[in-house]
């Protein structure tokens, strides 16, 4: 047996793109990557989207997903160079010497079979194990990765269980036929951050007692460095930087890697509450439509004018709900809206266009939230159009202003979305809602889809813009960097309820309750041996009650 | 109650519906249409008492919701009524024609919704490759041209010319299965062309459908072959619109095959159906229109149901 489990030369990858109104042509997405991955060692691959590290990580299994085609150098999985192999080679090195744990597991298992049918199959199939056997490896599997009940969940379908759980269900799939190697795609993106915190530690305790290497795919750089032996820094399919885990993160050569360590570099001073709220909500309670419990429990909660309010909290905690009830698309039972020191219509049928106009909204999905068919310009200019009836040279005039504002500049007027960048479209999302004019702008996970450098690059902005337009957030998120960053006022939501309210300060400071404790202790630090002090911090207190 | 029970009886419930406001419009129809059926009883040089008689005898004078009401309890006792024209009790001449409309379409079943599932299957295997543009040109070919001259160029040279099937499809109780299927040989054989694309096309686009999930790279990177993975993990997934258009296929095989049954002289409803058309038998109309309506309304039903019971969600709720 050789000392390199998994030798990677000079990889190429390309694909073949459809511009529209082109020709398809190939392009390359991976520019020559090398490395090495000696057995029961972890090499972390990271980067920002782009970069082709979830593509170089299915090469390893001679995967190209969707037209992507791997056009040269060499893979070598123990001892062979599996791109040389024909079809039955690849399959037998699939599922049985190589596997994968993909970001989504609620996607990536068979909604129609039975957990425990898909956890076997690949261990069953390629005869590494009789079913009996992988049933109760797959059981043994099932409590290491500290899943409830671990003898009868594999008899449940995919909808029956968690996010949580079937990621660990995801991970024991892939630890089930013995593997030399497993892919692990940013396995844990996909979920809230108390919950990636408990699964990081079942992956990491899993690859420790199995003995098995792993690429571990991400882009959060305080993720991989809790798991990794070797870190891979990849960006537009280059290697920026390739060293030990310490090295990388105590001491980047690169200034890439650097700006990538040192992200959210953004400090802002918290403002102290000074006149009446710009909004009051008081009181609401609400609840969906033929559902029979509240999602919102007597919410209570103020946003001054030109002051950031970030209402964080996990998936299911009622933050996007509360949006919804204050722009009106779901009136309250309970409880009312007080906007500019007037009382708001619960419903949206009942606002003026003046209301509309002051209580502006920016989304997670930019490119969802444009029309593909309008320039730049056609979008920017309609609220300008709608609200102030500007037209002509006035209108031509405030849209340049609103795309220097936006940093992007004039040249942009006549583009389509499609041909702008995630973050040049929330830019221009950002312009079209401040061409209203408007007091106070909800932002629904505006950061969420971006790459931390981009997200960072909005941020700025969005606090620059508040100095100039003093304009108010109320600023939704999952991310506690995010409303370090930018928040002068805090909610943090747990099942409905705000959990915690106050200034940034205040909120951020212990004495914690239970829950924003664990909220905050859960967000990894760019630290190495973080997760296992966090664990074990929480070991030594449940120990103590 | 489970919601699955719920959801189940609620659909079978609307079908049920949905039948009794069929019954409606068939009755309401054939009441509105022309003509009188003393009159093409009795012929042109009928009596005006004699006209009168009959028209009391047949009831027509009653007023039509006693009628219709008369009429749909008859019908849901089994009692549809006599035929006008030839004064036989319709419950009893349909009764045969119906079971030979429905072994024809139950042999064109078993024939055709095989062959149509595994040509999907072997057409998503072979996407954009020879085998899928081969299936697809002849299987649209087939639907393209009308069943009639199928059958007929079918009967020539099949029956004529090779021999090996009868070209006329008298089939009588005295015969054996073999006698029997070898006589529908190609009424069988004509049916399968024409639902086969509509049900192979189908096949393939729900499957390849299903082909785009995250869990089929999950398969294809546990090392299964292609047909495992098509098989196992996409196929499962895409019952519910297969069962659906298989269904409606069904529904027109027992429906729709008039213009067969005439073609290849089978003693089916259709024939019947036809025949008293023309004769302005109402009772005959309303009678065939109710049983078809039935089978169709079925028949979809059930098409519901497999796609609700193939619901993992449904099936095993948290």
């Amino acid at each position: 047996m050789s000392d390199t489990l998994l030798k990677v030369r000079d990889l190429k990858i390309g694909a073949t793109i459809y511009p529209p109104g082109e020709r398809p042509r190939d392009i390359e997405i991976v520019h020559g990557v090398s490395f090495d991955l000696a057995p029961g060692k972890v090499l972390g691959l990271i980067g920002e989207s782009g970069a082709g590290k979830s593509t170089i990580g299915l090469a390893s299994m001679a995967y190209g997903r969707g037209g992507v085609k791997i056009t040269g150098g060499e893979v070598w999985v123990n001892g062979r160079d599996i791109l040389k192999g024909n079809h039955k080679d690849i399959r037998k090195l699939r599922g049985a010497e190589v596997t994968y744990v993909s970001q989504s597991a609620a996607a990536s298992f068979n909604p129609a079979k039975k957990i425990m049918d898909q956890v076997v199959e690949a261990a069953v199939e390629q005869k590494k194990f009789s079913r009996k056997e992988a049933e109760a490896r797959a059981r043994t599997l099932f409590a290491k990765l500290g899943l409830p009940d671990p003898d009868n969940i594999g008899e449940r379908y995919p909808h029956q269980v968690s996010g949580g759980q079937l990621q660990r269900c995801m991970t024991a799939l892939a630890l089930c036929p013995e593997p030399d190697l497993v892919v692990f795609d940013e396995p844990t993106t996909a979920l809230d951050v108390t919950t990636q915190i408990d699964v990081l530690m079942a992956i990491k305790e899993a690859i420790r007692d199995t003995g098995v290497a792993a690429l571990y795919i991400t882009h959060d750089l305080a993720v991989v460095a809790q798991v990794s032996d070797d870190i891979m820094v990849l960006k537009m399919g280059n290697t920026v930087e390739y060293g030990h885990v310490d090295q990388i993160i105590n001491n980047p050569q690169e200034e890439y890697t650097k700006a990538l360590v040192s992200v959210r570099s953004i400090e802002h001073e918290e403002k102290a509450p000074t006149e009446e709220p710009v909004l009051s909500v008081r009181n609401i309670t609400a609840r969906y439509k033929g559902t029979q419990f509240d999602v919102l429990h007597n919410v209570n909660v103020d946003l001054y004018p030109g002051q950031t309010l970030a209402v964080v909290g996990e998936s299911g905690s009622g933050k996007s709900t509360l949006a919804r009830v204050i722009t009106g698309l779901l009136p309250p039972r309970e409880g009312e809206i007080e906007f500019a020191g007037r009382k708001l219509s619960p419903d949206l049928k009942g606002r003026t266009r003046e209301d509309l106009r002051e209580l502006q909204m920016i989304y997670q999905m930019a490119d969802v939230a444009m029309n593909p068919r309008q320039t730049v310009g056609t979008i920017i200019g309609r609220p300008l159009e709608f609200y102030f009836g500007m037209r002509g040279a006035e209108k031509k005039k405030r849209i340049i202003e609103l795309l220097d504002e936006i940093e992007l500049g004039e040249k942009f007027i006549d583009r389509y979305p499609a041909e702008l960048s995630g973050g040049q479209k929330q830019r221009v999302c950002i312009a079209r809602s401040l061409a209203a004019k408007p007091k106070m702008i909800i932002c629904d996970e505006v950061t969420s889809a971006l790459d931390p450098l981009v997200a960072d690059g909005i941020l700025k902005l969005l606090l620059d813009l508040q100095k100039i337009e003093d304009v108010a957030y109320l600023f939704i998120t999952h991310d506690l960097a995010t409303v370090r960053a930018i928040s002068d006022n805090i909610a943090v939501m747990y099942q409905g309820k705000v959990q915690r309210y106050g200034g940034k300060s205040k909120v951020l400071s212990p004495p914690f309750d239970d829950y924003t404790d664990l909220l905050l202790s859960s967000v990894p630090e760019m630290k190495l041996g973080w997760l296992e002090e966090v664990i074990a911090h929480r070991k030594m207190e449940s120990a103590g009650n | 109650m489970s919601p699955i029970v719920k959801l189940l009886a609620q659909r079978i419930a609307l079908s049920l519906l949905l039948l009794l406001l069929i019954s409606i419009v068939i009755f309401a129809g054939t009441i509105v249409l022309p003509g009188d059926v003393a009159q093409s009883i009795l012929g042109q040089s009928a009596t005006p008492e004699a006209l009168a008689n009959l028209r009391a005898e047949l009831g027509v004078n009653d007023p039509p919701v006693e009628r219709y009401i008369a009429w749909l309890f008859g019908a849901m006792q089994g009692d549809l009524g006599t035929a006008l024209t030839s004064g036989q009790d319709i419950a009893q001449a349909l009764s045969s024609r119906f079971w030979n409309t429905l072994f024809l379409a139950f042999w064109a079943a078993v024939v055709a919704v095989p062959l149509a599932i595994f040509l999907g299957l072997l057409a998503v295997r072979f996407k954009d490759r020879w085998p899928d543009k081969t299936i697809s040109a002849v299987t649209l070919a087939s639907i393209s041209i009308p069943e009639f001259l199928i059958g007929y160029v079918l009967m020539y040279f099949i029956a004529v010319q090779l021999r090996w099937f009868p070209s006329v499809a008298m089939v009588n109780d005295n015969m054996s299965l073999f006698e029997k299927l070898n006589a529908i040989a190609l009424p069988i054989a004509v049916l399968t062309l024409v639902v086969l694309a509509h049900m192979m096309r189908m096949t393939r686009a729900a499957i390849l459908n299903v082909m785009q999930s995250a869990y089929i790279e999950t398969a294809e990177l546990k090392g299964l072959n292609a047909f495992q993975v098509i098989y196992r993990h996409a196929f499962p997934n895409a019952i519910a619109p297969i069962v659906n258009v298989v269904m409606l296929n069904l529904a027109y095989l027992v429906v729709g095959v008039v213009v067969i049954e005439v073609v290849f002289v089978y003693p089916g409803m259709g024939q019947y159906l036809v025949d008293h058309v023309s004769k302005r038998d109402v009772p005959v109309v309303q009678a065939c229109g109710l049983i078809f309506a039935a089978v169709y309304i079925g028949l979809n039903m059930i098409a519901d149901i497999v796609a609700i019971l193939s619901n993992p969600r449904l099936r095993h709720p948290k």
